[in-house]
């Protein structure tokens, strides 16, 4: 999963190699994994050394849930909403927006390292590249599950109420890490490609935008113009606020999570690769 | 001779230009062997291609031709290897800023598949010996320029590398801060016999730190040698002229260049520098020619040659002249 270095055959014993052991497909998956280890333990240090930044982000979630849904109380008397409670409706939409919207900023992290000299430091050194971005990218699951849990406290007390049991919350849970991980990944990987703060901000302004309304985070699609309802069947956000929905209502119906569970993770895998991906054009421009 | 623990052949490399710029050759055939032990000073202003080199010898970047071996290992089809047998100290600061001293040096530790108690039995003695040790519980952050620079290199040297790359490891500091890092490289080349590469744009540093020298220009190696050796191909003295009025219509010029035994004369404002064959036997006839047409004259020394007399000889300009030309329009 991360550089040429995995791919390529296993280079003969050299006399004089330090004291390190012939790398072997073994060693290298543990070195994965302790890599990844260490990584995210610098991250969560960073995250929880700051924990007003996570309480920051609550803010809008919160607005969203409080004024939005008060104000847009009544769609739900539209005939053929899926719903009966907007709040209940809205609640998993947020809970996905919010995980899209912290995601986005991933990205910033690498850009600090690499305007610092940390990335190129760590880019010199036997460090996997898989784990540089698996690292940060487990960090920011810790923060989206405990935003998502928050996000629901917020919508609960709002009055959003839920029949599908413990199963629904933790589909959801796992929805919006899978949201997190792939926006967060993509976020990245414009970071590596674009080396620029304000470049990276901008093109996911202009992304998060259509993510959030061309979907059912909001609105339920039925509702809206057609061509709106086609393109939400190709958003990832949309798949988790489904897989979600579905989840968490008092019959859900599985195959349908378990289908776009399983886009959502297709989707995240692909794009956690194609971000690691991201390194090497980085550092053909270096 | 010892095998090598570096070896750059035939280096070039282009950067694509930016918007409506032609692009940029950085390296044009760069070429230089370290022996093991050795501290190597590339020195060369900026944009000479100093970075580009240690770059593409750390891993970072890729040569579009030529090779380059670390410590044995090729830096394309060994890369594994060249990044376990190296140290870099990039020319940024390169700690994270939210971490403390010590959660840096160990992470770096760790990395390099340090256990546990090893990573933080060097941490300490690291920290120690750079004069860190209340620091290292700190965040990075609050660090002085100096104290971040010594854990730079601190953390190039966790793993106690066999190969250590130094990017301008004094650029912006005060001079006390670089007077403490050059004893610390001395003693990493004196005592711990590794091999150092160091890019510096100080003439003093360079004199001071390089057991060996490549003075880079315009991507290409134009000298090679001891500092001693190099000062020690330019014949004779330097002997440098400084008038009361700039020699603004050339007569002072021609009137030095009149005399028996001087040569390469530069004119730098006020100041007029010539190569003699010896500065004793010099300095009387110029002062006696400068006296005859009543020239005023503030000052006249003579000196040994310098690293900016042996910069100016390789590469037709000082070293100043150089740094402020290419500084514009080159970004390292």
């Amino acid at each position: 999963m991360s550089t040429s270095i995995d791919s390529s055959p296993t280079p003969p014993p050299r006399s004089g190699t330090a004291t390190r052991t012939t790398p072997s497909r073994v060693v290298k998956r543990k070195g994965m994994l302790a890599h990844t280890g260490l990584i995210v333990g610098r991250w969560l240090r960073a995250q929880y050394r700051s924990p007003a930044l996570i309480a920051f982000t609550l803010v809008q979630p919160a607005i969203w849930l409080l004024l939005f849904g008060q104000l847009f109380k009544g769609v739900v008397n539209l005939p053929g909403f899926s719903d009966s409670s907007y709040i209940a409706f809205l609640t998993p939409g947020i809970v996905m927006m919010t995980a899209l919207m912290t995601s986005g900023w991933n990205g910033t992290t690498f850009i600090a390292d690499m305007e610092r000299g940390v990335m190129d430091r760590m880019l010199a050194s036997p460090v996997r590249r898989g784990a540089l971005m698996a690292g940060q990218l487990i960090s920011n699951a810790t923060t989206t599950i405990l935003q998502t849990i928050l996000v629901f406290a917020i919508g609960i007390a709002a009055g959003a109420r839920y029949d599908g049991g413990v199963a629904g919350y933790l589909v959801t849970i796992g929805a919006s890490v899978l949201v997190g991980t792939a926006f967060g990944s993509l976020s990245n990987a414009v970071a590596l490609l674009t080396r620029q703060q304000e470049a990276l901000i901008a093109i996911f302004q202009f992304v998060s935008l259509p993510l959030t309304f061309l979907s059912s985070i909001m609105m339920d699609p039925k509702l809206a113009p057609h061509w709106v309802e086609v393109v939400a069947r190709y958003n990832p956000v949309d798949w988790a606020a489904v897989a979600a929905r579905q989840a968490l209502s008092a019959d859900p119906d599985w195959a349908s999570v378990g289908r776009h569970s399983s886009y959502l993770l297709a989707f995240t895998l692909l794009v956690g690769y194609l971000s690691t991906r991201a390194f090497r054009t980085y550092q053909r421009s270096v | 001779m010892a095998k090598p623990a570096l070896e750059a052949i035939e280096l070039v490399k282009t950067y694509r230009g930016a918007r409506k710029k032609p692009p940029l050759r950085a390296l044009d055939g760069l070429t230089f062997h370290v022996p093991e032990g050795v501290v190597l000073g590339l020195l060369g202003p900026n944009g000479a291609g100093k970075s580009t080199t240690v770059k593409i010898l750390t891993t970072l970047s890729r040569a579009d031709s030529g090779t380059a071996r670390v410590a044995g290992h090729d830096v394309i089809r060994d890369q594994d290897e060249v990044r376990r047998a190296i140290g870099y100290v990039p020319q940024k600061p390169s700690a994270d800023p939210m971490a403390t001293g010590i959660e840096n040096l160990l992470l770096s530790g760790r990395i390099y598949g340090l256990s546990r108690s090893d990573a933080i039995r060097r941490a300490t003695e690291l920290l120690q010996r750079f004069g860190l040790e209340e620091a290292g519980g700190r965040q990075v952050r609050t660090y002085s320029g100096g104290m971040q620079r010594k854990l730079d290199v601190a953390l190039g040297l966790v793993h106690r590398p066999r190969v250590l790359f130094l990017d301008e490891p004094t650029t912006g500091l005060d001079p006390e801060a670089r007077a403490d890092l050059w004893i610390e490289v001395e003693r990493l080349a004196g005592e711990e016999g590794m091999t150092v590469l160091l890019t510096t744009h100080y003439l003093e540093e360079a004199d001071r730190l390089a057991g060996q020298l490549a003075i880079v220009d315009h991507g290409k190696v134009v000298a090679e040698g001891t500092p001693e050796a190099l000062k020690a191909e330019l014949r004779g003295d330097s002997v440098s002229i400084e008038l009361v009025d700039a020699d603004t219509d050339g007569t002072v010029r021609t009137l030095l260049a009149r005399l028996p035994g001087i040569g390469e004369i530069v004119v730098d404002g006020n100041t007029l520098r010539a190569r003699v064959d010896s500065g004793a036997t010099a300095v009387p006839a110029v002062l006696g020619a400068l006296e005859e047409k009543a020239v005023p004259v503030t000052a006249v020394t003579v000196s040994r040659p310098s690293l900016d007399d042996v910069y100016l000889r390789y590469t037709g300009r000082s070293f100043r002249a150089a740094e402020s030309a290419d500084t514009e329009g080159m970004a390292a």
